[in-house]
């Protein structure tokens, strides 16, 4: 079959390659650049277990194909730690209320948080609902991954307010 | 929840030690595993429900680009052995693909193999199959009939087994209780479908003359199940337990995967693995659930105390034996739920139909149970105008009565349900909950609280199957540790199995540390491979907090009395008058006298003149553990010890049911439980959560659905509904904390928590919504058109 030749950024890194038309963003991603951390569960859209961001925005990489991809950027699971051996504000949440427990759909649902904060830190449980529900979870029944969501949200926005007057003269 | 204050470690919040390596999406799942040659398999599967298998023609096929083999069953069932079963049916020979006769739509027929897994499909639609349809059969109740068309003609029918147990006087007890009812409840095919289908990779070693196998597992005594039907020696099979499973909850049994890619990774002698596909996976990967007609009558008196049960368990187990039959054991184990009831008639059958296989699923059977038996103590209370509450208070074993032996033979070990049901209620603050439930009716509404209450067997011992099968003499279900402290004086756990989900490592961790007194996160858990391993029984049936836990607890001691050894050696006193404090050893009436943790690493690893006479040299110890109260083989009258330990969960949930489209909506959901002491809490309160959610699937939205012609209707996620974040409610919960006599801490089993009552409760609130219209419906999943079919049966639909 004829191949395709495809430039796409990931994770801030520029990866270049020629695929079959039919190959799908999850297959390239996985069998071709070995980013084995974003994974394909039901193959129909359905799970959001492949969920990626392209241009920022979540997408499902098993409904693409990666030739679609071409000229954007992905971010996947591994391109969401600020640095290698370091986690992300959400990821250490998801860690810190165990909001997982197989561990399948978790890049997914990091994709989904990570999104849903960078639209806003103030999340209603309504609002991670909705951003999280195109993604199946079996494990957990979702209530300690929108703690972890609630919990980065928190984070964030402490680390971003303003510090108190009082607050800050009491401080070392 | 407080920490309890007993322990160093244990019950106190802990990061597990898994989890990183999945948010960082660096998990190691078979999918991401990739050996050079690797060859890959695509599945083709029959149309038909039922049909000889005239010819296969392979030739297109393997003309097309990248394909490299095509095997039909024929060459296969040859060159292995049929895949054990758990009963005695030796004419229901299964294996991996269909051999003369395909017996469901979507039963494997042939396998190709190609370079790639797009390839492999290409040119499995290439695969010529002529068919001969024969007459099929889908309905369990016609298959007692012995004119029923026969899945397996071979058998000379299609039950597979059919065993009549009685404990106790039930006839007496029935003539004896001035009332009796008897009901029909019914549970839907579903399953617990993980988001990661099963795959797996083998390859054939040559030189070692070793198959090494990597899967996505979770199934007892896999190695020895692979080696066997291939027809290898146990040693020559190698399995790779360092693989995460992308969830189980017991399904990924995958033997009829691994069968069949072992013998094509040897015959091809290169790396072939199979990733199902979700509809391989749905259809074909033999992973549906019980599939079950419970008719049920129960003797009771005015007061609504149940004096006596009747129960027949109708269960489908589709087209070959598989796990099936036993999961109509397992809950013979907690037959009577938490209740009083005196005496038990159970008739289990198994039987044959032309639908996909069925495979262990969450709770081996007992979930169908659990909500056949709660269905009925409601209906008793609404007979009698009873407090649904109370009914369940008049009835619960009380706290005092354990250890409390049931008529099948289990004694329950311990547990406090008049407690947890309290907490529940007190949770659930019941009087507000009541008047919101009435506001909701006031207005209008259709609105009902369910309430469940049962028991969750773990530890499991299989002695179900000997119970079962009269050729089987099964009594122990052990699990394994090697423990090891290396000269640098680090630990390390060797567990041998792997994991989909459940915490092990942190478990084992959190365990030894606990025991040995060092930081449970400087603790290496590793996983051994099946020729480097200790016995082990896998994680099913709840037993891995009291089985691994049990053993790393004892390995643990073990190696803390040889520390003491040297240490008594060295300082010249009896080890009576020791002190071990977080790894150092200290003389009690002479502190100063000390030996550290770093010191005596270094006499047991460097110093065979320091060591105790007979003292082998090192630090390492191996545990085997047997089952607590397990070890007996059924007695003559048909009882035995099921499980050691019984963990119990009360659930309250208020829901709400649209008048015009039948849909319902939960709006509060409580639990309480009780699995005795709690090794990591978050761990724990996850797979009640988790459970509670994959139950409500199977009471509100999951069914295999098979059309008229056989065919599977529910084969996608667009079909078969999993719950999402919109349909699982906030859910309250509270611990209670029971601790079992048997086990290391108190612990008890949790893994099918949540699961094995949120169906009842649905059902129950859903229930109490319609019995105002008089309506009733007792066959899961209920479904929003199964609610609005009964409500237009009433009239009861709005425009």
């Amino acid at each position: 079959m004829k191949r395709a030749e495809v430039t796409i950024a990931i994770n801030g890194l520029v990866r270049r390659g020629t695929v079959e038309p039919r190959t799908t963003l999850v297959d390239f991603l996985r069998d071709e650049l070995r980013l084995t951390g974003t994974h394909t569960g039901c193959e129909h859209g359905v799970c959001g277990a492949c969920s990626v961001l392209l241009d920022g925005e979540p997408v499902r990489s098993c409904l693409m194909f990666a030739v679609q991809a071409d000229r954007h950027q992905i971010t996947t699971v591994e391109g969401l730690a600020p640095g290698p051996g370091e986690l992300s504000i959400l990821q250490d949440a998801f860690w810190e209320t165990h909001a997982m427990q197989c561990g399948f759909c978790t890049s997914g649902m990091l994709i989904a948080g990570h999104a849903l904060l960078q639209r806003t830190l103030d999340p209603s449980r309504d609002d991670i609902v909705e951003a999280i529900g195109g993604n199946l979870c079996r494990c957990t029944g979702y209530q300690q991954i929108i703690e972890a969501i609630e919990l980065a949200g928190r984070r964030l926005r402490a680390a971003n307010a303003p510090e108190n007057a009082s607050e800050a003269g009491a401080a070392p | 929840m407080s920490a309890a204050p007993q322990f160093r470690y244990i019950a106190r919040k802990r990061r597990p030690k898994e989890d990183r390596r999945f948010i960082t999406g660096a998990g190691h799942f078979v999918a991401d595993i990739a050996l050079p040659g690797m060859r890959h398999v695509a599945l083709v599967t029959s149309p038909h429900p039922c049909a000889r298998i005239v010819s296969i023609d392979a030739a297109a096929a393997l003309a097309a680009p990248g394909a490299l083999a095509v095997l039909a069953g024929d060459e296969l069932a040859a060159a292995t052995l049929p895949l054990m079963v758990g009963v005695d049916t030796p004419k229901v020979r299964r294996y991996p693909l269909a051999v003369g006769s395909a017996r469901y739509a979507g039963e494997w027929v042939a396998a190709v193999v190609a370079d790639s897994r797009a390839r492999a499909e290409d040119a499995a639609e290439l695969v010529a199959v002529e068919y001969e349809p024969l007459p099929f059969n889908l309905d369990p109740e016609r298959a007692l009939d012995p004119a029923s068309p026969p899945v397996h003609p071979d058998h000379g029918s299609n039950i597979l087994l059919r065993k009549q147990f009685a404990w106790g006087p039930v006839d007496e007890d029935f003539r004896r209780a001035p009332h009796s009812i008897k009901y029909r409840a019914r549970w839907g095919r579903s399953a617990t479908v993980p988001i990661e289908t099963f795959g797996v990779l083998a390859q054939w070693d040559p030189g070692l003359a070793i198959l090494d196998v990597w899967a996505s597992i979770q199934m007892p005594k896999y190695p020895d199940q692979i080696a066997r039907a291939l027809k290898l020696p146990g040693n020559a099979v190698r399995v790779h337990f360092d693989v995460d499973v992308g969830g189980s909850y017991g399904v990924k049994r995958g033997i009829k995967h691994t069968v069949l890619v072992g013998y094509l990774a040897r015959k091809l002698g290169c790396p072939v693995r199979l990733i199902e596909d979700r509809l391989e996976n749905m259809q074909g990967g033999d992973m549906h659930g019980p599939d079950r007609i419970f008719d049920v009558e129960l003797a009771y008196d005015g007061d609504g105390m149940v004096r006596s049960m009747r129960m027949r368990a109708l269960d489908d187990a589709g087209a070959y034996t598989g796990r099936a039959p036993l999961q109509l054991g397992k809950p013979i184990g907690a037959i009577v739920g938490p209740y009083h009831i005196g005496s038990v008639a159970y008739e289990a059958i198994s039987v044959t139909t032309n639908k996909t296989v069925q495979e262990a699923v969450r709770g081996f059977g007992q979930g169908p149970t659990n909500f056949a038996l709660e269905t009925g103590i409601d209906k008793i209370a609404r007979r009698l105008g009873l407090d649904r509450n109370e009914i369940r208070r008049r009835n619960f074993i009380r706290h005092d009565e354990f250890p409390y032996r049931i008529p099948s033979g289990s004694e329950y070990d311990s547990g406090d349900f008049h407690t947890v049901q309290q907490k529940t209620l007190s949770l659930a603050r019941w009087p507000a909950l009541v008047a919101k439930c009435d506001r909701l009716r006031a207005a209008g509404g259709l609105a009902g609280i369910g309430l469940a209450g049962c028991l969750e067997p773990s530890g499991g011992n299989s002695a179900f199957e000997p119970l079962l099968n009269d050729k089987n003499d099964t009594t122990t279900w052990m699990e394994a540790v090697r423990l090891r402290v290396d000269g640098l004086g680090a630990v390390t756990v060797v567990i041998s199995t792997s994991s989909a989900g459940q915490g092990h490592e942190t478990l084992a961790a959190t365990v030894a540390g606990e025991v040995l007194e060092r930081e449970p996160d400087d603790i290496r858990v590793v996983r051994a491979d099946s020729l480097t391993a200790l016995p082990s029984n896998s994680p099913v049936g709840s037993r891995m907090a009291i089985m691994l836990g049990g053993a790393t607890a004892e390995a643990a001691r073990r190696l803390k009395a040889k520390l003491l050894a040297i240490a008594a050696h060295n300082l010249g006193v009896a080890a009576e008058r020791l002190a071990y404090d977080g790894g150092s050893v200290t003389v009690r009436d002479a502190p100063e006298r000390c030996l550290s943790w770093d010191r005596l690493v270094h006499i047991a690893h460097r110093n065979f003149h320091l060591l105790p006479p007979g003292l082998e040299p090192g630090l390492e110890v191996s545990h085997t553990m047997q089952v607590p109260t397990g070890g007996a083989l059924p007695t003559a009258d048909e009882r035995v010890q099921m499980y050691p330990c019984y963990s119990f969960e009360f659930h309250v949930a208020l829901l709400t049911i649209d008048r015009g489209t039948g849909k319902p909506h939960i709006h509060d959901y409580f639990i309480g439980h009780d699995c005795g002491t709690v090794i990591n809490p978050d761990i724990v309160r996850g797979m009640t959560m988790g459970g509670i959610a994959h139950g409500i699937g199977a009471a509100l939205y999951e069914l295999f659905q098979f059309d008229g012609q056989g065919q599977l209707v529910s084969q996608s996620f667009m079909d078969y509904l999993l719950p999402s974040a919109h349909e699982i409610p906030h859910i309250e919960m509270v611990e209670h904390h029971t601790p079992s006599p048997h086990t290391a801490f108190g612990q008890k089993g949790s893994g099918e928590a949540g699961y094995l009552g949120a169906p009842a409760v649905i059902a129950s609130a859903v229930n109490d919504a319609l019995a105002p219209l008089g309506l009733a419906i007792d066959a899961l999943p209920i479904r929003i058109r199964d609610i609005e079919a009964a409500l237009a049966g009433r009239g009861e639909t709005t425009p």
